[in-house]
Parts: C-alpha cells; sequence; structure tokens
C-alpha cells in the first residue's frame, strides 16, 4: 500500500542556516510516528512544512499522493501550547473547528460534546480557557483537532509544557484514544520515553543541520499501559535511542535531550 | 526581637481601598480649605472650596453647565467615534499585513509626533471656528496614536492562533474577523480607554483657541472677566466627566472580558 505521507528530500534554509537537509521518510496510514532529537534540530520545522504552514526550500511532500500546497483541513495539528480561543467555552472552542462542516448546529453541539467526553472532559463543556488546567486546555485542544477526522494528526511537542503527571495521563490518553480511533500521527517530542510507550516507529533526528540519524520501529504490545514502563524491553529501546542521539551529537549538546524529558528552552525551530 | 513580615503587594479589602482612596480627596480639599479661608492667597487666586462649588451650583441652576457639558460630550463624542471608527477598519490590517503596515505606519508614526495644538491655527483657517473643526481637532489628536495601539493590538495575538485558523482552511478574512480581532480585542478595548482620556484633553484645546460654547470655551471667557471660580469648578468637572467615562470604559470591558477570569 502507499504510504499516507511521503517526504521527499525536503530541504530548509533560513537565510545562511540549513535547517533541514535532504529528508526523506514515509509515514505508513494509521502509523504512529515520533520525531525526537535535540532543540534546533529541525523537527518542528518539519511538522510545520507537512503542516503546510512553511514551504521547504527543497523537495516535496506528498499526502496521499498529492503534493502538499499549504495547510488543509486533511490534517489536523495540535500545537505546543493549547492555542484555545480564550473568549469561546471548551465547547465552543471544538465547535469553532467544526464550522467548515456540513452539519447542523445541533449536530454540531453533539459532535463537540463526543469529542469532549472522548478526552474526559464531560462536565467542563461550559468553562472558559482560563478556568481550565494546562492539561484540561490542552486535552479541549486534542478533541477540536479529532472533531473534525483529519486523516492525519501533527502534534508539534504538545505535553511538553505540562508537569510530570499530567504528561504521563495525556500520553496515556492519546495512546487509548488511537488505539480505538486509528489514524496518522506524526508526534515530535524530546522525551525519549514517552515517543517509545506511544509510537509504533522513532525517528532521530540530529542538528546542524537537521537530518534523520536512525529510526527504531517500537515492536511493544498494544494496547500500552503505564506497567509497559516497567518492562525491560522498554528501557532497551529507549537507552538505544538515546545511545544514538548522543553519539551523533558528542560534538553538540546531548544533555539538552533529557531522557525523563524535562523540557528544554522551548524553540521555534527546534 | 521579631522582623516584621514582608507586606509587598499584599492585598486589601475593598472597603479599606476605598476609604484610603476617600481619605486622600478629603485631605486634599480640607488643605484647599484651610489655605483660602487662613487668607494666605487672594481669592483671586485661588477661592474657597466653598465659593467654587456655589459659583457651579448658580451655573446649574441657570442651566449654562448643563449647556455646556451637553455640547463638550457631543463634539468629543463625535469626534472620538470617527477617530475610532477608522482605527478599527485600518488598524487591524496594518496589523495583518506587512504591505499595509508599510503603506500607514511610518506615515502615521511621523504624523503622530506632530504637536496637534501646531495644527489649531491651521484648521480654522480650514474649516472654520463650528463643531467641525472640534472633531478634526479630536480626531487628529486620537486617531494617529489610536490606529498604531490597535495595530499593535493585533500584531501581538499569538502566531499559533493564526496558525491554528490555516490548520483549520480558513481564509485570511476569517482568520481576520473570527481569530485575530477578537484576540486583541481586550487590548484594543483598552488602546481606546485610554485614547478616550486624551480626547478630553484635545477637545479643551481646541474649545480654549477658538468656540462659541462648551467647557473650554466658558472656561476663556470666565479668564477675561477673572472668574476663577468658574475656571476651577469647570476643570473640576471635566476631571469627573473623563473619570465617569473612564469608569464607563472599565466596566463595560469587565463585563465583555468575563471570560479572563480563573473563577
Amino acid at each position: 500500500m502507499a504510504p499516507k505521507v511521503e517526504i521527499q528530500a525536503v530541504a530548509k534554509r533560513f537565510g545562511a542556516v540549513e535547517a533541514l537537509a535532504q529528508i526523506d521518510l514515509d509515514l505508513q496510514a494509521n502509523e504512529f510516528v515520533s520525531l525526537v532529537g535535540v532543540s534546533g534540530c529541525g523537527k518542528s520545522t518539519l511538522l510545520s512544512i507537512i503542516a503546510g504552514l512553511q514551504r521547504p526550500s527543497q523537495g516535496q511532500v506528498l499526502v496521499d499522493g498529492q503534493p502538499v500546497e499549504g495547510p488543509g483541513r486533511d490534517r489536523g495539528v495540535v500545537f505546543q501550547t493549547a492555542t484555545l480561543l480564550p473568549w469561546l467555552t471548551a465547547q465552543g472552542n471544538v465547535e469553532f473547528a467544526l464550522r467548515g462542516e456540513p452539519m447542523g448546529r445541533a449536530e454540531r453541539r453533539q459532535v463537540a460534546r463526543e469529542h469532549l467526553a472522548l478526552v474526559g472532559l464531560t462536565g467542563f463543556e461550559e468553562a472558559w480557557p482560563a478556568q481550565l488546567s494546562g492539561g484540561m486546555q490542552q486535552r479541549v485542544a486534542l478533541a477540536r483537532s479529532l472533531c473534525y477526522r483529519p486523516q492525519i494528526l501533527l502534534m508539534d511537542e504538545p505535553f511538553g509544557a505540562l508537569d510530570a503527571l499530567t504528561r504521563h495521563d495525556m500520553q496515556e490518553l492519546l495512546t487509548g484514544i488511537w488505539e480505538t480511533h486509528r489514524l496518522t500521527v506524526l508526534f515530535v517530542t524530546h522525551d525519549i520515553e514517552e515517543a517509545v510507550f506511544i509510537s509504533d516507529r522513532v525517528v532521530v533526528m540530529t542538528p546542524r543541520p537537521g537530518r534523520i540519524e536512525s529510526a527504531r520501529v517500537i515492536d511493544l504490545a498494544r494496547p500500552r499501559k503505564p506497567e509497559i514502563q516497567s518492562d525491560p524491553r522498554f528501557h532497551e529501546l529507549a537507552d538505544s535511542l538515546l545511545r544514538g542521539i548522543r553519539q551523533q551529537s558528542q560534538s553538540g549538546q546531548p544533555d539538552q535531550l533529557s531522557q525523563t524529558g524535562q523540557p528544554d528552552q522551548p524553540d521555534r525551530t527546534g | 526581637m521579631a522582623v516584621p513580615r514582608a507586606r509587598v503587594r499584599q492585598s486589601i479589602t475593598r472597603r479599606s481601598y476605598l476609604a484610603i482612596t476617600l481619605g486622600t480627596f478629603v485631605v486634599l480639599v480640607a488643605l484647599w480649605a484651610a489655605v483660602t479661608h487662613g487668607g494666605l492667597v487672594s481669592k483671586l487666586f485661588l477661592p474657597s472650596p466653598g465659593a467654587v462649588l456655589e459659583r457651579l451650583a448658580e451655573q446649574a441652576r441657570s442651566g449654562q453647565l448643563f449647556d455646556d457639558v451637553s455640547l463638550s460630550v457631543y463634539r468629543i463624542t463625535l469626534g472620538y467615534v470617527i477617530a475610532t471608527a477608522m482605527s478599527l477598519l485600518l488598524g487591524p490590517l496594518m496589523g495583518m499585513s506587512k504591505r499595509v503596515e508599510a503603506m500607514f505606519e511610518p506615515l502615521f508614526d511621523f504624523i503622530r509626533y506632530m504637536p496637534v495644538v501646531a495644527f489649531v491655527p491651521l484648521t480654522i483657517i480650514w474649516v472654520g471656528i463650528d463643531d467641525p473643526q472640534k472633531f478634526l481637532i479630536i480626531w487628529m489628536g486620537t486617531f494617529f496614536q489610536q490606529v498604531l495601539m490597535v495595530a499593535d493590538a493585533v500584531r501581538q495575538v499569538p502566531q499559533s492562533m493564526i496558525h491554528l485558523g490555516e490548520t483549520l482552511g480558513m481564509g485570511r478574512t476569517a482568520i481576520l474577523t473570527r481569530i485575530a480581532f477578537p484576540a486583541a480585542w481586550p487590548r484594543i478595548w483598552d488602546a481606546l480607554r485610554v485614547t478616550l482620556g486624551w480626547a478630553w484633553t484635545w477637545l479643551v484645546v481646541a474649545e480654549l483657541v477658538a468656540a462659541r460654547g462648551g467647557m473650554g470655551y466658558r472656561i476663556t471667557v470666565a479668564q477675561r472677566y477673572f472668574a476663577t471660580d468658574t475656571i476651577i469648578g469647570y476643570v473640576i468637572v471635566l476631571g469627573l466627566l473623563g473619570l465617569i467615562f473612564d469608569q464607563v470604559m472599565r466596566a463595560i470591558g469587565r463585563a465583555m472580558f468575563r471570560y479572563q477570569r480563573s473563577r
């Protein structure tokens, strides 16, 4: 079967800086792939090129064989910050994404309600974003990006700004949702354990210029529960990925990437 | 010895806040009264609070105060509404498009630094001394500041919100009207509130120089007759009007932006 997303020789320069050099990567339909790497390795840039928010300097991205010309509703994006519209309630924020859909008001309300329930926010429909915790805000953002059924979900360090406990909850939630409602996901993170826990495949990127260093299929059984993190295989995979990054970036700053996933400096080029 | 606990920025009750505020005013008026009744200054330079109040009451009874206030409020309202309408149309475009910004922002920045007061004689030559000249001065003093503040407010909308609109397949107009403008609206409202305060200054400046009626006009006339009680009374009324307008804008803002509160 043809890949869902094909990244073909994509390069990106910002002036004299080469942010991405020759990226080739395919995502299969309904595959969950994580991109890991230190800040500045270009992983977020690559994601925004796939989203159509930036144009590559060279190469192209194909979705279902068609070149990406700009952003579109076939590709949902979850940003690092929840990016909720503060003047709309949780319900209103989800409905906002449904405005383009051919459905009546009642149906729209119903669909939004269902998706808020999916992310565990029943009872918070009428809450404003300012009344929600960071984790709950990101849940609304997730519901918003799922409700209009994009075939591809692009997630740019969506849990990077959350505290460790909330982050674990969100990883479980996302895994659970993905295991029941399959779709193609590209998930950018600098937390290797997070990547191993939720992904089918982890792609490692290295910086200056950003390129793909290696990729590993994560052959852990599904459904994945938190207990899997005490599985020796889990640690084997995480360790070997981390070693790969450390070797490659010894001249760089290997400490920027931590195994526990402490967020480093948010970096828009990262 | 126990070290006293730091009390920086400690919150106080609404009642004590009000009490302290009122206290400041009471002390100020008491000082004023003491100085004037003690005969320290001549009544011509500084009439007593009682005399000012009496004069004001007299003007209120005769209807003159009401006429002056309503004329001034009419002028400021129209001048300010014209400026605001233009700012709300042009500002967001300047904030969203680099082309529109390049077209207007350097120009407006330049005009903004020209003293509006210096345009008063010119505007009188252009449009005379009737209401249109007042609108023009208020507009000049308000619009060029306001439009840049509105543009800035729109520019400060996080890029990720714009990106959100794009990934949802929204067009430029929809992103502007459904995301950027509402996202910037609290900041814009603040800009409108602040510039309304400035508009009062321009109104009085325009009325002081040449007018038939209005608060500033009455002050100029009073000066001719050394009626310092009228001048001070009118200045106080101007301060009160400004305060009332500001508080009304604040209250509307509080009602509109309830969603910003965390509970």
